[in-house]
């Protein structure tokens, strides 16, 4: 048994050792003073000055987070109601059809969708460049944002909403009062993911990009078919923070929205003594 | 009969909503479709799917494509299933859990660029293998580097749904089996798999469809060695500029993928994955 163990033990080690090798050969080797990703020649951190100064880097970083961030807060806004709308629907045929309308896009392959997106821009007269990447990350994120508030809906108590209605609360502080703060981990859940999706995508980028705009992903692609720089080490170990830090956000707030689903209602209270 | 205020709601929720779904859902869909359907002038056409089942190469990419996309989702699958299985005993097995997920979280075009620095004919696989005697090898731009960077990339969305699966199934099952009679064997075949088909299903749909119209990988490991549906579809649309070709196969890959889903349909629907 115990012998059996340490076999199983032993795998596990070798699949998260696979898993984490080539992200810390990456990170390792941006502190290389030399310049190929071989060998030792010593430690520096002179990657990480060209980085700093490479001001094309910096501005491709910028336009990255600035896209991530744009396209994932209005596609939480749209998303946000759109879950509404599929929630208050009351014919359980028209709500599947809205679910499944809603995961065509999900479940399709990014090439699929980067073509069809240029096949779009193009008939529509619309310029490649910013706007048509920006449009697309906001497609491509709203319904991983539905999916997220969706089940908050669902678990919403009823009677709060019916209650409000009783007590005279309009449409408008309905909606800000009891069921947004209810749905606010959903929300934020579903940021998070769309803020992700849009700094990873590559595919659906480099078919609406056009000439002018660049975004972190296809910069290094256009940068790695050119070979090794470990200035691009540099950037994945900077990239890497992020998304640790990306994970760490992530983790506490779904953790505190397990731990406030605990609680039951408790989240709104604040906002019904408001009243 | 809706009370007024509430109707006023649904539209005010509705409509950057269904802008949405009409113009980023059903629009490019139609609009890929009619690509593939019309000449330059708009007539009506199926000179491009006649174009594509005559030619062999097309054929022969598709087929290929295919087959490589169930290379990978074997690989992912055989390395997967155990580690699912074992992490499932661990005590802290969400923390372990999250440790499998960390991995998709960082851009895959730096992943990818990590491989292309250690199979590189400089570089450190190739250094490990000199000291045991051995010549540089060609590992990049050849099969093998784009089956294990492909799988690589894959294994964190075949683990998850397995995980998920395999946590879901009561641990009396289990004793029960033993008590029965059954050695460890017989238990994982006849209780555990069975249980957690729909974990593989899901995960066989989480990989084989990415598989398919991976174009990246192809190009930066793969050195162009290896054609697939979503290569071709990126050749006919950026390279070449023969989009309507180039949705024909998209269309083709899209029928593809739907036939996937339906042969990995399972009765309970619940999964989804993260894109990469």
């Amino acid at each position: 048994m115990s012998k059996k163990f340490r076999w199983a033990n032993i795998y596990l080690w070798f699949v998260f050792i696979l898993l984490y090798l080539p992200i810390f050969f990456l990170i390792v080797y941006s502190f290389n003073s030399g310049s190929v990703m071989q060998g030792w020649s010593g430690f520096s951190l002179k990657h990480y000055n060209e980085l700093f100064s490479d001001t094309r880097i910096l501005e491709i970083l910028v336009n990255t987070f600035l896209i991530a961030l744009l396209s994932s807060l209005l596609a939480s806004i749209i998303g946000t109601g759109g879950a509404l709308y599929i929630y208050n629907l009351k014919h359980t045929l028209s709500k599947n059809v809205f679910l499944s309308l809603n995961n065509i896009l999900l479940v399709s392959p990014d090439v699929i969708i980067g073509a069809s997106f240029l096949i779009l821009f193009t008939v529509m007269g619309f310029a490649l460049g910013f706007t048509s990447v920006l449009l697309s990350h906001i497609a491509f994120s709203i319904p991983i944002v539905v999916l997220m508030v969706l089940p908050r809906l669902q678990e919403m108590n009823q009677s709060l909403v019916a209650a409000a209605k009783d007590l005279g609360a309009n449409n408008w502080q309905m909606l800000s009062r009891v069921i947004l703060p209810v749905i606010s981990p959903g929300i934020l859940a579903g940021f998070f993911m769309a803020f992700t999706y849009s700094l990873d995508d590559f595919a659906v980028t480099f078919f609406v990009t056009g000439n002018g705009f660049t975004t972190l992903s296809v910069e290094v692609y256009s940068r790695a078919r050119q070979g090794v720089s470990l200035e691009i080490n540099a950037l994945s170990a900077l990239m890497f923070m992020v998304s640790l830090l990306l994970v760490l956000a992530y983790y506490v707030i779904s953790t505190r929205a397990v731990r406030s689903k605990k609680r039951g209602t408790r989240l709104v209270l604040p906002a019904t003594e408001g009243l | 009969m809706m009370p007024k205020s509430k109707k006023q709601r649904q539209l005010f929720y509705v409509v950057p909503y269904s802008i949405w779904l009409i113009l980023f859902v059903f629009a490019p869909l139609v609009l890929l479709l009619f690509q593939s359907l019309t000449t330059s002038n708009g007539d009506f056409t199926l000179h491009n799917y006649a174009v594509y089942f005559a030619s062999g190469t097309y054929l022969k990419m598709t087929f290929n494509s295919v087959w490589y996309a169930f290379l990978i989702t074997l690989i992912t699958l055989l390395i997967s299933y155990p580690t699912a299985y074992l992490l499932n005993q661990l005590k802290q097995k969400q923390f372990w859990l999250l440790l499998v997920i960390l991995p998709t979280w960082i851009n895959l075009l730096l992943k990818t660029y990590a491989f292309v620095g250690l199979l590189s004919k400089t570089g450190t696989v190739n250094n490990f293998i000199g000291l045991l005697g051995i010549a540089p090898q060609q590992l990049l731009f050849s099969d093998w580097s784009f089956l294990l960077v492909a799988a690589y990339i894959e294994i964190p969305f075949m683990i998850l749904p397995i995980f998920n699966s395999l946590a879901e199934i009561n641990p009396r099952l289990e004793q029960a089996s033993h008590d029965l009679g059954a050695n460890k064997w017989q238990t994982l075949r006849r209780v555990i798999l069975p249980l957690s088909m729909p974990g593989i299903k899901a995960g066989i749909q989480a990989v084989f469809i990415p598989s398919l119209s991976l174009f990246m990988i192809t190009r930066l490991i793969g050195g162009n060695r290896v054609i697939t549906l979503g290569t071709a579809i990126e050749e006919h649309f950026l390279v070449t500029q023969n989009w309507r070709l180039g949705s024909t196969i998209g269309v083709i890959l899209i029928v593809a993928m739907v036939i996937i889903m339906i042969l990995t349909r399972d009765r309970v629907r619940k999964s989804s994955r993260k894109r990469g």
